[in-house]
């Protein structure tokens, strides 16, 4: 058996592994506080995956998903009150909500794709105030009153469980499409207008179309994670889901992990959103979670640009290198001396698994 | 109506010339470190704040205070840029910065909230409730002596920049930043005063802001950086000129709107206006194409 394939062994038996014990984590720990987290906590793993998928890949930075994240709770919030929609159909409509961001995100991306990297990242956050002012001033929206779930009769004890496997499911979605489009032709053209636009055009990718169809592929996962957001808090009001922490969290995540590499954006949403609930409710105010966030992202783009994933497959890597390094001149003193330069660097492959 | 209308008019402009000169110090910033200080919005009600201070427990009257709050916003823009902005390298540098400025901008938000507590304040002085009667409508001095105070610092800039060695050297720094290293310019503390000078403005801002806007707390922050945004975006990103025309058009517009439609639905057609004209000119109005597109 080649090296290769059994290393795709062991990663594939811990990602199964991984699976089974999100699948029985409710079951275990039937504490409500933990769950909610759990669940809070694979609402942002699929957000943060659904945000690396189109701004790690294709490098282009969006403040803005905020606008699909509350298009979509709006949208699912909206028609289960108009069709009074009950029980466990209520999750049926995710994908309405999906859609509905999806929608969003075509005027939306023809117009801030146009522009250059970071003129795009002022453009996302215009654009996601425009939105939210909308949600504040339309009479549909219910203004800064929102709009509140019906009643739903589960039972108190497992409440949050079928919120859990739902998220589990967006959650192992998200990270599905970021594995196919990773490892697809349409993701090797994300990552080639990442390195360089100008010459990904001139090799023939159609740049605009590759942007805008990954970003509303994004956009139409984030508009679900909004939905199953709106039923699980119960309520959506215009700060909420149009929230500018929501846009600065998810991209804190994707950083912290790894920008633009598959796993990074899993881990960064582990760590960081059990951390931001945790301070919820230990600081009865929002400031100190709030001043908190900054501190940590000032510290990831000022010590770890790059993210842990892949700092830590480098530093992992370097000391194979020398491992070998030292092992070899042992074995015969002739051993050619830039063994080390064989490092694969991630910098120019853009970004690892 | 049309006395009503004269007088969004008249607000618009004179209002708009603040924004303007906020404006300005956003787009230098921009044109010299090629990056966007999102923390411009928040350094605007520090500023205020500041302000707020100094006239509240130590009695200072507000113009008098900006002796003491303009070179304290320049040190901490000084201080942002040697701490946050100089230590980024590498390929993603300009995303980084806008990343590493919002995350400023909400550690102080959150202190300023920790501080004055979610409560709106205003400043207070007679000139803010007082003034002539000019086209049958009162109109206060702190505006015409914000909008006078605002024209003669966009002057001095302009003044600084074309007029001065020191002002060469940040124009050189904007065309070419290698060519500038290379006839000798120090950059990177051309880069560093810049900064200084871009978030100094706030300080002027802001007072004027928290004395003629609808009072201010830590929250405000978000609506001035949107209107700031859009307007160096429509402007042109890096020209002055066109962050003041831009200002002066968007806050006028803005006034009218709110007289003739609803104030609720002014902002909307404030950011409408943006979009449909990125839509026709990516670059902005007075925006130079950028040679690479990146």
């Amino acid at each position: 058996m080649s090296r290769l394939s059994r290393s795709t062994l062991i990663r594939l038996g811990g990602l199964a592994v991984l699976l089974v014990i999100a699948a029985i984590f409710p079951l275990v720990i039937t504490n409500a506080l933990y769950t909610q987290f759990a669940v809070d906590t694979l609402i942002f793993v699929a957000a943060v995956t659904a945000w690396n998928l189109f701004s790690g890949f294709s490098g282009y930075i969006s403040l803005g998903h905020a606008v699909f994240f509350g298009v979509g709770a709006y949208t699912v919030g909206l028609l289960t009150i108009h069709w009074k929609v009950i029980g466990g159909t209520i999750f049926a409509l995710l994908p309405l909500g999906g859609l509905a961001a999806a929608v969003v995100a075509v005027p939306f991306g023809l117009i801030a794709l146009r522009v250059r990297r970071h003129t795009f990242v002022v453009i996302t956050i215009a654009i996601f105030f425009i939105f939210q002012l909308m949600a504040y001033n339309f009479s549909f929206t219910g203004g800064n009153q929102g709009i509140s779930t019906p009643f739903f009769l589960w039972t108190a004890a497992s409440y949050n469980n079928p919120f859990y496997y739902v998220g589990l499911i967006l959650a192992v979605g998200s990270v599905t499409a970021a594995w196919l489009i990773r490892n697809s032709r349409f993701g090797l053209q994300l990552l080639a207008i990442r390195d360089d636009e100008d010459r990904a055009r001139g090799l023939g990718v159609r740049t605009m179309r590759v942007k805008l169809s990954a970003f509303v592929i994004s956009g139409f996962i984030t508009g679900m994670v909004g939905g199953l957001w709106w039923f699980f808090i119960g309520q959506a009001l215009p700060e909420t889901v149009f929230d500018p922490n929501f846009d600065l969290s998810v991209a804190l995540m994707g950083f912290l992990g790894g920008f633009g590499t598959l796993a990074g954006p899993v881990l960064g949403a582990l760590v960081l959103e059990p951390l931001q609930q945790w301070e919820a409710i230990t600081f009865t105010n929002g400031y100190v979670a709030e001043i908190s966030l900054g501190a940590i992202f000032l510290l990831v783009i000022l010590f770890l640009p790059r993210g842990v994933i892949p700092t830590g497959k480098e530093l992992l890597t370097r000391w194979q290198a020398m491992r070998e390094r030292r092992r070899r001149p042992a074995a015969d003193g002739t051993a050619p001396p830039a063994s080390g330069a064989t490092v694969p660097s991630s910098a120019q492959t853009g970004g690892v698994r | 109506m049309g006395r009503e209308l004269t007088e969004a008019i008249v607000d618009g402009i004179l209002g708009g010339g603040v924004y303007a000169l906020m404006a300005v110090g956003l787009t230098l910033i921009f044109g010299v470190l090629d990056i966007i200080n999102i923390a411009q919005g928040i350094l605007v009600v520090l500023g205020a704040y500041l302000s707020y201070v100094l006239s509240v427990h130590l009695h200072l009257d507000l113009f008098v205070g900006l002796l003491v709050t303009v070179p304290a916003m320049f040190l901490v823009g000084v201080a942002i840029q040697w701490a946050f902005i100089r230590p980024l390298r590498g390929r993603e540098r300009t995303s980084m910065s806008l990343l590493a400025t919002y995350a400023v901008a909400i550690i102080i938000e959150g202190v300023l909230y920790l501080i004055f507590g979610a409560n709106v304040d205003s400043l207070n002085a007679s000139y803010v409730t007082q003034g002539p009667k000019i086209f049958g409508f009162y109109l206060d001095y702190i505006y015409i002596y914000g909008f006078a105070l605002a024209v003669l610092l966009v002057a001095g800039i302009y003044y600084m920049l074309y007029r001065t060695q020191f002002g060469r050297t940040i124009r050189a720094t904007m065309q070419d930043q290698t060519a500038a290293r290379i006839v000798g310019i120090n950059v990177n503390r051309v880069q560093m005063l810049t900064f200084g000078v871009g978030v100094a403005v706030t300080a002027v801002g802001g007072m004027v802001f928290g004395a003629t806007g609808g009072g201010f707390n830590p929250n405000t922050g978000y609506d001035l950086i949107s209107r700031l945004l859009a307007i160096i975006i429509l402007g042109g990103m890096g020209s002055i000129a066109g962050a003041m025309l831009a200002a002066i058009f968007m806050i006028t517009l803005e006034a009218v709107v709110d007289v003739l439609w609803s104030p609720s639905w002014s902002v909307v057609v404030f950011y409408g206006a943006l979009v449909l004209v990125l839509a026709i000119r990516p670059q902005g109005v007075l925006g130079k194409k950028a040679a690479r597109a990146q």
